[in-house]
């Protein structure tokens, strides 16, 4: 798995990445509400808004961490938004991609260096 | 509009309490304020629902006024000292009945609402030509100087700012402050006391803004945190953050300075006709009362009004309201995930004519046109406690 500094998964299987939140972003949105995610068949860049996660507080975007064409989108959210929440890191994910660009994962942080970039915050 | 101060951030005599528990801090009207605890959002929302939720309200604005000259008769030291504060607000203060509090709005010469404030007379006849008044944390400073420029030298008005204020609020809210306040059960909402605590003199409104039946208690500020710790240590009570204070609030119907209300929305407009009042209105002797009187009449050009989002995502404040015809006709003020409901809600502007319950329309959410119908207010019953079994 690899992450962003905006705190977001990247879990990457042959060309298909699964995108989520970090549990850490989880924790810090607090109860989520809605989640709002794009179509499959939409193509999206590398930083371009990709869904947006509500809390009870506030609407946060979430960017798209890779470039590539979105392939599945969690319907589960939709019922029950509060598994982003409740394991944000398996069944709490967001969309499935298909990759174009491989380097644009392997330029992602890994888990030693997401958790060094936590510790600074 | 919430008045951000330059420099640090305002502290209460609680913010050291509100670290110990892991308060999740920000800045709110100029002070370093709870949002949340561990507990979260909606879950505090909910128990203060079920239970009683402990919050520090301490950055709002409460004082006392006193006439400077009081001539011993109570009835007619409370009518000189409320016809010193009249002249500010569109409600009827000369008619509060000792110890009675009532909900009033600070008023401009168009008709504009300046803050919304409360303001009561104390019950004691040795108190009589009193009052006690409180405004919004973020339009304290211009109430207090438009305050202080009506009296003059008629009376004194001394800030309680800098004292602890305390709201216990939910169904079990009176027998929570009772154990430490004996008594307090047999205040009716919207009435106020001062009672000992410890040999400190507390005032203790029954009264609140969640919807639900509670207390404000005021305490000075050195024995504000002992007050807090004693009240949070009953079990039937978690302190809650300003995160769901305004999620409460919103399903309560109840609207936020700043947001549902401003300098250029009139009583009649928000939906508070029952705080203007017909004397006043009548003989027309507060600042704006011939546009109240106006639209009384013809009715006002806009209305707030309570929207159920039926399907999509929370409508925040200024999201487009639009007719079945996607014309834009109003705009949200505040809204989001109501907990008890299980769906998002808002309130906002929209005309009259759509401003009937059942009305379809739609609320526009990035881009995207989303159904909500208009509901009466307020989305949860209120159960205020007016008239206390003894």
């Amino acid at each position: 798995m690899r992450f962003t500094k905006d705190h977001e998964w990247v879990d990457l299987v042959g060309d298909t990445a699964t995108i989520g939140i970090t549990a850490y972003a989880a924790e810090q949105l607090g109860d989520v509400v809605f989640v709002e995610l794009p179509a499959t068949g939409k193509t999206v860049k590398a930083g371009e808004a990709l869904a947006v996660v509500e809390s009870v507080k506030a609407a946060s975007d979430v960017y798209a961490p890779i470039s590539g064409a979105v392939t599945a989108a969690n319907g589960e959210l939709a019922d029950n938004p509060q598994t982003v929440n409740d394991a944000p890191e398996a069944g709490g994910w967001f969309v499935k991609i298909k990759i174009s660009d491989p380097k644009e994962v392997e330029a992602l942080m890994d888990i030693h260096a997401y958790n060094a970039f936590l510790g600074t915050l | 509009m919430i008045v951000v101060s330059e420099g640090p951030l305002k502290t209460t005599p609680l913010t050291a309490a509100h670290r110990a528990l892991g308060g999740r801090m920000t800045p709110f009207g100029g002070y370093d304020m709870p949002v949340q605890y561990p507990l979260g959002i909606l879950k505090e929302h909910l128990w203060t629902r079920e239970h009683a939720g402990l919050f520090d309200v301490s950055h709002m604005g409460p004082s006392f006024l006193d006439l400077a000259a009081k001539s011993g008769d109570g009835e007619a030291d409370h009518r000189a000292v409320a016809a010193i504060v009249e002249p500010l607000v569109c409600g009827d203060i000369r008619g509060l009945k000792p110890g009675q509090i009532r909900y009033t709005l600070l008023m401009n010469a168009a008709g504009g609402v300046l803050d919304d404030l409360m303001i009561g007379r104390p019950a004691a006849p040795a108190r009589q030509g009193g009052l006690y008044i409180v405004v919004n944390a973020g339009t304290k400073e211009g109430d207090f100087a438009a305050l202080e420029a009506a009296v003059g030298d008629q009376a004194r008005l001394t800030r309680a700012d800098d004292g602890a204020l305390i709201a216990v609020q939910g169904p079990q809210a009176v027998e929570v402050v009772e154990a430490i306040l004996p008594g307090v059960a047999q205040q009716s909402f919207m009435t106020f006391t001062t009672r000992d605590f410890e040999g400190n003199a507390l005032t203790v409104a029954r009264c609140g803004y969640t919807g639900e039946d509670g207390f404000e208690i005021l305490a000075p500020a050195a024995i504000g945190e002992s007050i807090w710790n004693r009240l949070l240590a009953d079990p039937r009570v978690r302190a809650i953050g300003l995160g769901a204070r305004d999620s409460l609030r919103l399903e309560a119907g109840l609207p936020l300075y700043g947001h549902d209300l401003d300098e250029t929305i009139s009583p009649i407009e928000a939906n508070l006709a029952f705080a203007v009042s017909k004397r006043r209105l009548k003989a027309a002797d507060f600042p704006g009362a011939a546009r109240l009187a106006r639209e009384q009449s013809g009715g006002p050009a806009r209305l707030r009004v309570g929207l159920r989002v039926l399907q999509g995502a929370p409508a925040r404040e200024g999201a487009p309201i639009a007719n079945a015809e996607g014309v834009t006709v109003g705009v949200v003020t505040s809204g989001g995930f109501a907990p008890s409901i299980g769906a998002p809600i808002a309130m906002g502007y929209a005309p009259p004519a759509l401003g009937a319950a059942g009305t379809q329309l739609f609320v526009v959410v990035r881009g995207k046109p989303q159904p909500a119908e208009v509901v009466a207010m307020p989305f949860i019953p209120h159960r205020y406690v007016r008239n206390p079994a003894l």
